[in-house]
């Protein structure tokens, strides 16, 4: 083990990676420039920089990688990714069905998105259910250094097209993560704390929001379950639906806005498959439907904080309100 | 499934043309009963598909379009496999899934067919980069519209092509048309082919309905290609003889354009020339007839396959 930032766990998936399979190759805007010792490392061939037009760095990742390469490609910033629908969804996402399994699109598109730095919704928009929604996408969401590094390493490995989405709030924050190749599978989820009344079900930063609200609860005699789903396709449900029916109480949390988000997804899971073990309807604190403003305490609202959780689940136990998003919690 | 590359005569490239046109007239009689949906055909477009085909070698990849019954064909496509696609069935090739509009068939080198216009010129940057990169024979050969070169996604792939030095074919085929809207209404020039001079592209321009032409353009385009390691852009000017899609009644067609372009139809100049180069009448309609009964047996193919299985639905979405 090792302590390291997101960022570092990252770059060292990514090293670990390039070294492993000479097929791996990484562009981007500024890719080159800003991981120089991938370029040093790997030369100009596999670590590009390219003109700022995500449509084409889609594209070409998508193209390259039905013939033998397996680009990684970063697109900065999740709103970015706007400029690249087509390519991600329309190509990545159905040109394999569409033609009777001919292709496969061994692919990896990483943005950033989440509060954190204070420059507003072109930058900031937790849109990772968009790809959920779209079918032959996986979708992925860390929340620790370590499955920074094992699910960047498992996406670069799987023959299907990854979004990986990294939360900038969690770039610089640091944490244990394993030395040498490091794999999290993807589609499973982690449980980061056991307990017996009720489950938070989240993933990203959130879960630590969701850690922080369960120590509070502890200090009430609360015992709360985490749930870090780091994968939100494919879903863990056996892991969602084993915890929601061993506390038979479920709030799910996320930064990402609450019509039609992950959230809405566990949380009709849970309906659908383990009604009978809910003691509780399910609650979703969710981010607004509303785009991330700049400005610093407005950005920090927008994401349920820990307080806003134990609240929630104070309610909940106390059978009263159940459904609040953040903004009407604070 | 044979690929084809050989053309050795013009009599070959004719009968090419020939089982090109009886294939779409036949899909839009098909059409017609209400057994395939969504069919384009390339009607008056023949040479420009069979021209560059016959420029080709075996492994050159290829991305085309929605109107791409031609370049499939003229590839070596079994029309028999490429109609039971076009309706829906099992054994066409791409099980029945994508239909008329995105076949791929990647055992001819037909690759990643996309139906959203351009969609093909954005992925044809990462597939020559794939042969670049892994040093794989043949170049990329990406067919597109006058429409699509109108796409933001056409000058990012050729700025891209050009800045990556990467082994592309861009071939547009300049049907003057866009779905419903005259090229004249949507582009400033008369060809795309000045688009590319901004980004340092060579390109020509060629009489699209002229198969000889097209092909030795081709031919040069390609030897260009491969020997630069570099884009090259060859334009076809022809013209789309029947509407955007079936049916279609084209009365948004200005009537004496459509007549010129009439007198321009590739296989009715391939067979004046054929029958001036002492080529028999009577053996020119004996090809006919019997690319007639290919079609027929074609159709039979198709219509004798069964539908895909139900667990079709969400097979292949992931590898
Ligand atoms: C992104 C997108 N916009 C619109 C359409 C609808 N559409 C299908 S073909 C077509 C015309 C394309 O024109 P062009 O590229 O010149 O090709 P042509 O049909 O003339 O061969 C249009 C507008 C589409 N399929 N995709
Ligand atoms: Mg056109």
């Amino acid at each position: 083990m090792s302590i390291m930032t997101s960022q570092q766990a990252l770059a060292d998936a990514l090293a670990i990676e390039m070294r492993r399979d000479p097929s791996v190759l990484m562009f981007g805007e500024g890719v080159a420039t800003k991981r120089a010792e991938l370029l040093a490392e790997f030369g100009a061939g596999r670590v590009r920089n390219t003109p700022l037009a995500e449509g084409i760095i889609a594209g070409t990742a998508v193209g390259a990688s039905a013939f033998g390469l397996r680009p990684v490609i970063d697109l900065l910033f999740a709103p970015f990714m706007c400029f690249a629908m087509d390519e991600l969804v329309n190509s990545a996402g159905k040109l394999r069905f569409l033609s009777g399994g001919q292709f496969s699109f061994p692919l990896v598109a990483m943005a950033m998105t989440g509060g954190g730095w204070g420059i507003g919704p072109h930058h900031n928009h937790n849109l990772e259910a968009w790809f959920a929604h779209a079918p032959g996408l996986k979708v992925v969401m860390p929340s620790t250094p370590a499955d920074a590094k094992g699910l960047l390493a498992a996406a670069i490995r799987d023959d299907n097209p990854v979004l990986f989405f990294s939360d900038i709030g969690l770039a610089f924050a640091s944490g244990e993560v394993p030395e040498g190749e490091h794999c999290v599978p993807l589609g499973k989820a982690a449980l980061r704390r056991p307990g017996g009344d009720v489950s938070l079900v989240s993933y990203g930063k959130c879960v630590d929001t969701c850690l922080a609200a369960a120590e509070t609860l502890a200090t009430q005699g609360v015992s709360a379950e985490v749930l870090d789903l780091r994968s939100l396709k494919p879903l863990d449900e056996q892991a969602i639906l084993a915890s929601v029916r061993r506390t038979g109480r479920l709030v799910v949390v996320h930064e990402a806005s609450r019509t039609c988000g992950v959230g809405a997804e566990v949380a009709a899971l849970a309906s659908e498959a383990a009604f009978d073990s809910l003691r509780a309807p399910p609650c979703r604190l969710t981010g607004p439907d509303a785009p991330a403003a700049a400005s610093f305490p407005l950005e920090q609202a927008f994401a349920p904080s820990a307080a806003a959780v134990a609240a929630a689940v104070g309610r909940m136990l106390e059978g009263g309100g159940t459904v609040a998003d953040a903004a009407a919690v604070a | 499934m044979k690929i084809d590359t050989d053309y050795p005569d013009a009599l070959a490239l004719h009968e090419a043309m020939q089982l090109i046109r009886s294939y779409e007239e036949r899909m839009t009689a098909i059409q017609a009963e209400g057994a395939a949906a969504g069919t384009c055909t390339a009607v008056g477009q023949e040479a420009a598909a069979v021209g560059v085909m016959a420029a080709l070698g075996r492994d050159e990849r290829i991305l085309t379009n929605h109107r791409s019954a031609g370049h499939l064909l003229a590839r070596g496509a079994d029309p028999g496999r490429l109609m039971a696609e076009a309706m829906g069935r099992a054994t066409g090739y791409c099980k029945g899934k994508s239909g008329s509009l995105h076949v791929s068939a990647a055992e001819l080198g037909v690759v990643l067919t996309s139906t959203i216009v351009g969609g093909e010129l954005s992925l044809a940057t990462g597939v020559a980069l794939a042969h670049k990169q892994l040093g794989l024979p043949g170049v990329v050969v990406c067919i597109f519209g006058d429409g699509a070169a109108c796409e933001g996604v056409f000058h990012e792939s050729l700025n891209l092509a050009a800045v990556w030095s990467l082994p592309i074919l861009y071939v547009c085929e300049n049907n003057q048309w866009q779905a419903f809207v005259h090229r004249r209404e949507t582009m400033v020039g008369e060809r795309v082919a000045e688009w590319a001079t901004g980004y340092r592209i060579g390109s020509a321009v060629v009489d699209g309905n002229d198969v000889h032409a097209v092909r030795a353009a081709a031919a040069a385009a390609l030897a260009e290609v491969r020997c630069s390691g570099r884009p090259f852009l060859l334009e076809a000017e022809t013209y789309r003889l029947r509407g955007h899609f079936e049916p279609d009644d084209q009365a948004y067609v200005d009537a004496a354009e459509l007549a010129a372009w009439r007198d321009r139809d590739p296989l009715g100049r391939s067979r004046r020339a054929l029958l001036a180069a002492g080529h028999d009448a009577r053996a020119l309609a004996e090809l006919e007839t019997a690319v007639e009964r290919r079609i027929d047996q074609a159709q039979a193919f198709a219509l004798a396959s069964p539908y895909p299985e139900l667990a079709e639905l969400t097979r292949d979405v992931f590898a």
